[in-house]
């Protein structure tokens, strides 16, 4: 499928289709074994494809579908954020996603360092930051941000000889092992996930079969139109009623069990996973890609020495501490539940992560009118 | 207003002049304040898209706008086509559809072309006969080198009307009618500043509508009761504005809003919703329901409103809120926020 072709994306965002798969999914929901049922979805564009298709107000009231970690640049962490920021201030010239240069650090993002005179450029893909590398005779930063999908492209640059002054600082994240984390936690009540498309074209389904295995807990891979996310969520409360856990593909049209061969050969050949803190999560084993010793000439953190410590002098504004970002990202918390939501906290003036990237819960709720309850709007005059 | 109850900043950002609620915050709460009363007529504190002085048994209209567009050519226009079209809407909006004279100011930076002030003049001129109208006063300032960027403009407008239309008489029940395809001219310049404008036929709507409107409330009569431009801020901000006046709530049936394909592909490439995406030559009305369908018929008439769709309805529900019906569930519209786009018109 052309995914730019409208007739393509109409056959996802028939009305009439979804209000079947409404009605399956209300009657699946009412068969369940107790209420209300909650399931997980670890993906921006799930929770984007959810808040502007205002599929929420159409969800069971007994269905709870929550996002998880599913934000790259959110749960890029503090010190992550602190060697980017130091480096910047060091004199090197870092290059990163837009969304990047607006998460906090300790004391500085990205873009106040590059209001006080660092040099920062925004660059739309890994590519770019190359091509500007292969220009300048200084040296150049990718400050990689990003899943493992984002992560193959960075791979894919690094194999392909880029220029001497061309490095990367790795804070891509690895998705599988932080479910692990979520589905473990105490407070979760988390029955099922959906799996991100995207990523499982790459990884393949099978990666999540373990997972299955030792959570008990199903998985469904869905795309994100709207019939994908509903006809993902009828297949995972079908898996969830039948008491038997597994891994279904409801993305069929671009996910197979094997995934992309060679992307993730590219993947594990230039990145191995690593432990790791997840900002607002915790301490997730092998949630971190890093670059292997034979790529160290592109590694930042071999070839520089970062001094991120006089950024830790500071004591984190007031905001900060209230800023409720990590349970957000956890599920536990909606950005609803969070004082400074739309109030101190907006996209123009983020506290957290999650209201600066275009991924993030908070800056989607905020970018979609919040969620008030609109099950039932009276329509006709008072 | 409590939407607006936040206090403004210490300092003046972009986000001000984003046409939603920060900039209605900012006029309430510096423009607005101890000026602007008006004994029998519209004032600064109506917040409407111009005012209106009580002369006999008529009202003077007044509407005046600045415009800041970059690049200042661009597809389907210029800032001088904008400018003149600009306050002839504004005048329009107001219910006053002949307008009598403009007036135009120029601030032009040191070293602008000449060639390219008189290509502009040019686009001034014809879109002034379009109009039905011309420039019969202005001010010329000229700034250094990167005091400004190129040229600024503004014009003032004067019409009368005998009967005024605000932008506040919705009740529930009321239909909301749209005379063209949302988001063009917003989506025009943000594809040209992102060099896709040559892959794409996207092209600004900006024109004077004044006849259109004028066909519109002929037919509707009375039963027009609200006007809006949906210029900076788009569909959105217009809705947002009249429900919060109106005190009703707005429902949008998503599916309904006239969206040229283009604009909807570049809108999800860059991230940028329609509603949310300025439009130059369209207007909001707000209908009575036994005079909707006349209105629709009156407007479609019109070569400039042939795309022409009720879009949504008024709601006793949710007080100033604007909520879109998706076909597969609902959700509150927003409103532009923040530097999303700067510079439109």
């Amino acid at each position: 499928m052309n995914p730019s072709d409208p007739s393509a994306q109409l056959k996802f965002r028939d009305p009439e289709r979804a209000r079947g798969l409404r009605e399956t999914l209300d009657h699946l929901v009412q068969q369940a074994a107790h209420a209300p049922v909650s399931v997980m979805h670890v993906c921006g564009s799930h929770e984007q494809a959810i808040a502007k298709f205002g599929l929420r107000a159409a969800f069971p009231p007994d269905l709870q579908v929550i996002m998880g970690p599913g934000c790259p640049v959110c749960v890029t962490d503090v010190p992550e954020v602190d060697e980017a920021v130091a480096l910047a201030k060091q004199g090197v010239r870092i290059t990163s996603y837009g969304d990047m240069l607006r998460v906090p650090g300790t004391s500085q993002s990205l873009a106040d360092a590059k209001a006080e005179g660092a040099n920062v450029d925004v660059v739309y893909s890994v590519t770019q930051a190359v091509e500007l590398a292969r220009g300048l005779e200084e040296d150049i930063v990718f400050f990689a941000s990003g899943f493992e999908t984002t992560a193959v492209a960075t791979a894919a640059v690094l194999v392909d000889d880029p220029p001497d002054n061309f490095s990367v600082l790795s804070a891509h994240k690895y998705i599988p092992p932080v479910m692990e984390i979520v589905a473990e936690m105490p407070e979760t009540k988390i029955e099922g996930f959906l799996a991100a498309g995207h990523a499982a074209t790459i990884t393949g389904s099978g990666v999540f079969e373990k997972f299955v295995e030792r959570h008990g807990l199903p998985v469904v891979i869905a795309g994100f139109e709207p019939l994908d996310v509903l006809a993902g969520l009828v297949k995972l409360m079908e898996v969830i009623n039948s008491g038997e856990p597994r891994v279904e593909n409801a993305f069929p049209r671009c996910v197979t069990r094997e995934g992309n061969v060679h992307a993730q050969k590219l993947l594990w050949q230039v990145f191995r996973a690593t432990g790791g803190r997840w900002r607002g999560i915790a301490h997730v084993p092998n949630g971190n890609l890093r670059l292997r010793d034979e790529f160290a000439k592109y590694d930042t953190r071999k070839r520089f020495t970062i001094d991120a410590s006089a950024l830790w002098s500071y004591a984190p504004p007031k905001l900060v501490q209230q800023c409720q970002c990590g349970d957000i990202m956890a599920g536990i918390a909606s950005p609803s539940d969070c004082p400074l939501f739309g109030k101190e906290c907006t996209p123009d003036t983020p506290v957290g992560a999650c209201m600066v990237s275009a991924e993030g819960t908070c800056k989607i709720w905020h970018q979609y009118g919040g969620r008030p309850d609109l099950r039932s709007i009276r329509r006709g005059a008072a | 207003m409590t939407r607006n109850a936040r206090l403004i900043d210490d300092r003046i950002t972009l986000k001000y002049g984003t046409g939603g609620g920060a900039m209605r915050a900012l006029i309430e709460q510096v423009f607005a304040r101890g000026l602007g009363e008006v004994d029998d007529g519209i004032g600064l504190g109506a917040m409407d898209d111009g005012a209106a002085l009580r002369i006999g048994d008529q009202y003077l209209v007044i509407a005046t706008d600045s415009h800041v567009v970059q690049p200042i050519e661009f597809p389907g226009g210029d800032i001088g086509r904008l400018a003149i079209s600009g306050t002839v809407n504004d005048l329009a909006m107001m219910g006053a559809t002949e307008p009598l004279a403009l007036t135009c100011a120029a601030i032009i930076e040191d070293g602008f072309p000449k060639e390219d002030l008189l290509r502009i003049w040019a686009s001034i001129r014809a879109t002034c006969e379009e109009a039905g109208t011309t420039i019969v006063t202005g001010d010329t300032k000229v700034m250094g080198h990167g005091e400004l960027d190129g040229l600024v403009l503004n014009t003032t407008g004067v019409a009368l009307t005998s009967r005024l239309v605000s932008d506040s008489g919705l009740r529930p029940g009321d239909q909301i009618l749209v005379t063209g395809t949302m988001g063009d001219h917003g989506l025009a310049i943000m594809a040209t500043r992102n060099e896709l404008a040559l892959e794409t036929r996207l092209e600004s709507d900006v024109a004077p509508i004044h006849a259109l409107v004028r066909r519109g409330l002929e037919v509707g009569g009375e039963g027009v009761v609200a006007l809006k431009d949906p210029t900076r801020g788009g569909l959105s901000s217009a809705l947002h504005e009249m429900a919060e006046k109106s005190g009703v709530g707005i429902i949008v049936e998503e599916n309904a809003v006239p969206l040229r394909d283009e604009v909807r592909a570049v809108g999800e490439l860059l991230g940028i919703d329609p509603l949310v995406s300025a439009n130059e030559g369209k207007a909001v009305f707000g209908v009575r329901p036994e005079a909707a369908a006349g209105v629709l018929d009156a407007v479609r008439s019109h070569p400039l409103g042939r795309n022409a769709a009720i879009v949504g309805e008024c709601v006793a529900d949710r007080p100033g809120f604007v909520i879109v019906d998706t076909g597969f569930g609902s959700r509150l519209l927003a409103e532009a926020e923040g530097e999303l786009l700067p510079r439109i018109c």
